[in-house]
């Protein structure tokens, strides 16, 4: 079944869905401006703005939801800047929606878990301006209704990460972890340029609806090339490879925003696109999309490697996200059959994410910010809410059956099995070493003995960090359930993406869901036995070649730097030479001419009325003149 | 029959905003006589806005209960859509210049007196304020009124001199710098004088050549009479130079940044938007009512006046110290830039029309960001009047933010910039300029935008990047001076973010085109 048409829309909640983006914008912009005055209530407002703009998103849905499934697809028009040009208007329709509720839903979540966490930050207010920044970006994003408008949300989404993951940024680490992930995003940012300046020029228009009803009919090439040149843009954003070493780095930020923005929400932005942009550019079997399949495989088992190794908790997390947007990817790759999957995972994992990182970033609260797991050990006990809904996203996230992690990624399996038995069993794969990662993180945080640091007093943390946790656990368990059983969620989620001619339906026992099944037992196992039974040292083992290929994210970094880094620098050098020697003198030569030309046309003006005077006969001799010459043509 | 001469048909009606304000301008001119001088300027404040304003009303509703299609006044003056507009334009942007007016201290205590004289300081003591200022802007923005709507050549020179007599004398009333006010002045009236004398000489010999005054007609004997071309291009050229003059075209800007620095920054204002709005609309309506027939022969010479004009207004801005003669180079840069629009002018129904209405978006746009900018100017000052020196202003961002903002934002309209009413200005005249395939003239305008753009961005960089001088000037703000900075602020912002609105008043009004 192909998209539904898009109708244009006045009127409703969806009429004023704008205030959706405005509100946390306001907020940002009040917190920004107000300076230290609004120090005192800052996070208060932050966090009513969030909330506020869930309770918009929820009446949107709501009003969505009353009208027919064809219909669902609505334009909201807000502004035309060069008319005929840029017109810039929202598209409420069941995608967006989800991705609104989910920003604004998991965000406002973590808005009141960072009252906590920041609590004794002096810059706590700025942190929230950002985190509303943030979320006005993300919604501006996913709300768009055509790539300019997405873009622009793109780079504010990468503006407030940059300023989040350096938000500590007297920490050189943090500041490098910026900077690194800033660079890293401009390249996929240009392809998305690139890829929109390419959608310009074939189609004559940026919106989505006037693409997928354009009569242009560009060549295949193009196609293929602006797929391309957008999932590049969705690697960057989404780390994919090979663009995902920033991720690891970003980390570095403040333990809310890495829930926040490098887990739920912005770096499931490239899944965002490839869906939205699935009709038009990504056809099933076109090879764009077979190049969207293999980046995610990839990254499902090279994100699920490096998440075996590491031993900083959040970096373990990190790998374990770039592996689960890989599994994302993956389904949006194989089309209208994966898309509601796709989707439907990056629901499910937005919670047990979230509620993993916020965990960790209550384990860290207890701990003096100790991310290392090899001084973790036995915290159950002292920190057992903490630890019950650590649980909970973990089993969701390893697809233990019945909770959210194993509805939604049984069904990317499911669906890349039918498509290419080969990517389904890499997948089946990623899920062995997934139960593997992330029963080791939990044995090693929660299990075993205690090898804390001497100063270390765990404690749970407090009631505003604890009760978001408990929320997102209780959506960990059922969300999966409630949005696979009976395609409820393929059903809805059809008439924005399109839907497969026959519904899947759910086997609770096909071979390669037990496979998956006896290799996450397995892979729990082995890590009970290395991490769990067996004494953790505090210090970390040579390890084999493996491990240590993994631990340096399988060489990422040292390649980037052998082939970019460093032809870089040379290349700015041989550029600066250039542009001391050659361009500057250029530039600087017209700059010097016209100025001189100014200052010797200046001495004309002598302030003498007589030789104005002159100045005017002789332009009207000049133009009497010309008047002949051109008359007597 | 013999001897009677027929009674003209008037339609006061249509007529009536200009004569509301010559009404009042005769008023204020019986104030001045009659009432005692404590008194004056409490009259003279409320019945200058209140006439102004009267006056908009009245073109407004004239534009909604229906434009007429034939001049009226026994074909002496066209009220048409264009006329209208540039109406409702002028009479709004000479409202907030009289705002800028009404604060004190920018006008001579008495004009007559020599400056340093004793009579003088006789005068300043006394607290004496030249309220003659009210009346005389009052006939000028009448004159304003006419010029635009004039069709024929002889009710076109009056209003000329009607708009242009009192500004010579507004400009000679500043009240610091005298001596320069009064060379201003005087410059000003002689150039004005020897330009008049190009207008009217052009007349004279159009008429011999057409038989006839009335811009329609001129029109129509550009056909039929044969062997006078002589008499034509002449005619035309000097007709050219007079109007020429008033805009500040190449080569006739050298008054420009004279006068501009010299007069009282109020009446600067008044003159950079007002006239040059109501100078453009004559402009407009010569060359498309009379000359378009001539459209081949006149379109040639304009691209090279509008090249030089841009060309030198950026240039010559570039070295300038003083901030009131940047941005008076800076407006004669903005008159080449409109003149390309005049030059995307032809024969072709709808390419006029979109010319006509990106001219007209552009003065609207033009008009408030200047009148803002000189208010601005009028804020800034040392121990002896307005702080016109560059380096004066530097640091200005770090002392007084807001002010710098506000000035940067008009600066940046004037550059151009996307969101500023300027970008919009510029993109619908060049736009309209491509379409009537004048695209050489339109690079030749990028180019001298990027070069302006280099001195507007200049003093953004000195306001605040530099460090404030210790004895760094003062920033005083009356009450009309904030409102007209806020008024402009709105303009010059809505403008650029919500332009259709007036594009579309615009275009309705260039719709109708000028009668013929």
């Amino acid at each position: 079944m192909e998209p539904a048409k898009i109708i244009e829309h006045s009127g409703g909640v969806i009429g004023v869905s704008w205030l959706l983006i405005a509100l946390p914008l306001l907020g940002a912009a009040f917190l920004l401006l107000g300076g230290r005055k609004t120090d005192k209530f800052g996070h208060l407002l932050g966090v009513a703005t969030a909330v506020a703009s869930f309770v918009v998103g929820v009446l949107v849905f709501l009003q969505l939801l009353g009208f027919d499934p064809a219909e669902r697809r609505r334009a909201v028009p807000l502004y035309d800047f060069i008319p005929g040009l840029t017109k810039m208007g929202l598209l409420v329709d069941p995608l967006s929606i989800s991705f609104v509720l989910l920003i604004t839903g998991v965000g406002s979540l973590i808005h009141i878990y960072s009252i906590g966490y920041m609590a004794h930050d002096p810059n706590r207010r700025r942190f929230f301006a950002y985190l509303n920044l943030f979320v006005a970006a993300m919604l501006l994003l996913v709300l768009a209704d055509n790539y300019i408008g997405l873009y622009v949300g793109w780079e504010g989404v990468g503006l407030a990460s940059y300023l989040l993951i350096g938000f500590w940024q007297h920490k050189p680490s943090a500041a490098t972890a910026a900077k690194k992930a800033f660079i890293v995003n401009r390249v996929g940012d240009f392809g998305l340029a690139i890829a929109i300046f390419t959608i310009f020029t074939a189609f004559n228009t940026v919106s989505f609806a006037g693409v997928m009803e354009s009569g242009a009919d560009p060549s295949q090439g193009t196609l293929t090339a602006i797929g391309l040149l957008l999932l590049l843009g969705a690697c960057g954003k989404s780390a994919q490879l090979p663009l995902q070493s920033w991720l690891l780095d970003a980390m570095e930020g403040p333990t809310p925003v890495s829930a926040l923005i490098h887990a739920a929400t912005m770096v499931t932005a490239g899944v965002y696109l490839v869906t939205r942009s699935g009709a038009m550019f990504f056809p099933e079997g076109s090879t764009a999309a077979i190049a969207v399949t293999i980046v995610g495989v990839a990254t499902l088992l090279a994100g699920a490697i490096i998440g075996t190794a590491k031993d900083d908790i959040k970096k373990a997390l990190a790998g374990s996200t770039m592996s689960q947007i890989g599994y994302m990817m993956l389904a949006a790759g194989i089309g209208p059959a994966g898309y509601a999957f796709a989707i439907a995972h990056l629901i499910t994992h937005g919670f047990f994410k979230a509620d993993m990182f916020l965990g960790a970033g209550s384990v860290m609260h207890g701990m003096n910010d100790e991310v290392d797991m090899r001084k973790y050990g036995g915290l159950r006990k002292v920190m057992p809410i903490t630890f019950a809904t650590f649980l909970v996203g973990y089993l969701a996230i390893i697809g233990f059956p019945l909770l959210s992690g194993y509805f939604t990624k049984d069904g990317i399996i499911e669906s890349a099995m039918e498509y290419s038995s080969t990517l389904g069993w890499l997948a089946v794969l990623g899920a062995g070493i997934t139960g593997f990662y992330m029963s080791r993180l939990v044995f090693m945080t929660f299990f075993g003995k205690k090898r804390w640091e001497a100063d270390a007093h765990p404690h749970e943390s407090p009631a505003v960090m604890t009760w978001p946790l408990i929320i997102l656990s209780v959506g960990s368990i059922f969300l999966g359930g409630f949005l696979i059983v009976g395609n409820r969620f393929m059903t809805f989620l059809g008439p924005a993406v399109g839907q497969p001619e026959h519904l899947p339906s759910f086997h609770p026992f096909s071979v390669p869901g037990l496979v998956t099944l006896a290799l996450v037992a397995a892979g729990a196992a082995l890590a009970w036995f290395k991490y769990g039974a067996a004494e953790v040292p505090v210090t970390a083992p040579r390890g084999s070649f493996l491990t240590t290929f993994a631990r340096r994210d399988l060489y990422g970094d040292a390649l980037n730097e052998a082939l970019f880094m460093r032809p870089g620098q040379w290349l700015t050098r041989l550029a600066v030479f250039f542009d001391n020697r050659g361009i500057d003198g250029l530039v600087n030569g017209i700059a010097a001419g016209i100025g001189g030309t100014s200052g010797r046309l200046r001495r004309v003006q002598t302030g003498f009325v007589r030789s104005y005077a002159l100045s005017i006969f002789i332009g009207a001799a000049i133009l009497v003149g010309a008047w002949f010459v051109v008359g007597n043509l | 029959m013999n001897g009677t001469i027929p009674a003209p048909t008037i339609e006061y009606a249509l007529l009536a905003p200009m004569l509301v304000v010559f009404g009042a301008a005769i008023i204020g001119v019986l104030v001045e006589a009659f009432a005692p001088r404590y008194l004056r300027s409490a009259i003279h404040k409320p019945l200058t806005l209140l006439t102004l304003a009267g006056a908009f009303v009245i073109t407004i509703w004239q534009a909604r209960t229906g434009i007429p299609t034939t001049p009226s006044a026994m074909g002496a003056v066209a009220v048409d859509g264009p006329a209208l507009f540039i109406w409702g334009t002028i009479l709004v942007l000479a409202f907030v210049s009289v705002l800028l007016i009404n604060d004190e201290g920018h006008f001579v205590a008495s004009a007559a007196a020599v400056p340093g004289s004793a009579e003088e300081e006789r005068a300043l003591t006394e607290g004496a304020t030249h309220t003659e200022v009210y009346p005389l802007v009052l006939f000028a923005v009448g004159g304003m009124l006419l010029f635009p709507a004039a069709n024929d050549l002889l009710a076109m020179f009056v209003a000329l001199e009607v708009m242009s007599l009192p500004l010579y004398l507004l400009c000679g009333l500043a009240r610091r710098r005298r001596l320069l006010s009064q060379e201003a002045a005087v410059k000003y009236f002689l150039l004005g004088a020897f330009s008049s004398a190009f207008f009217l000489y052009g007349t004279a010999l159009l008429y011999g050549y057409a038989g006839s005054v009335d811009l329609a007609k001129i029109n129509t004997a550009l056909g039929s009479v044969g062997g006078q071309d002589t008499l034509l291009y002449i005619g035309v050229a000097m007709l050219g130079v007079g109007l020429l003059f008033k805009i500040g075209a190449a080569p006739f800007q050298a008054w420009k940044p004279d006068v501009y620095q010299g007069s009282p920054t109020p009446i600067t204002a008044l003159m950079a938007s007002g006239t040059l709005v109501a100078a453009f609309g004559a402009l407009l309506r010569v060359f498309w009512v009379a000359l378009g027939g001539l459209e081949w022969s006149w379109t040639p010479i304009m691209w090279g006046v509008a090249i030089l004009t841009m060309v030198v207004g950026a240039i010559l801005a570039i070295t300038q110290t003083d901030i009131k003669r940047m941005l008076a180079y800076s407006s004669i840069a903005h008159g080449g830039f409109l003149l390309i629009g005049v030059v995307a002018l032809g024969n072709n129904q709808q390419q006029n029309a979109s010319a006509l209405s990106a001219l007209l978006f552009y003065l609207v746009a033009y008009g408030f960001t200047t009148v803002g900018a000189f208010a601005v100017v009028t804020t800034v000052r040392d121990a002896g009047g307005e702080a016109w020196h560059l380096s004066r202003w530097a640091g200005l961002g770090k002392r007084r933010p807001l002010v710098a903002v506000v000035f940067s934002l008009f600066l940046l309209a004037f550059a151009g910039i996307p969101l500023t009413s300027g970008f919009f200005g510029k993109y619908a005249v060049f736009q309209a300029a491509v379409a009537a395939g004048a695209t050489p003239l339109v690079v030749v305008g990028v180019v001298s935008s990027a070069i302006a753009a280099f001195f507007y961005v200049r003093v953004i960089v000195l306001m605040f990047f530099s460090d404030p001088a210790a004895d760094g000037p003062s920033v005083v703000i009356p009450g009309g001076t904030w409102a007209v900075g806020a008024v402009a602020v709105l303009a010059t912002v809505v403008l650029g973010v919500f332009p259709q609105p007036v594009l579309d008043l615009a275009h309705t009004a260039a719709q109708s085109l000028f009668v013929r």
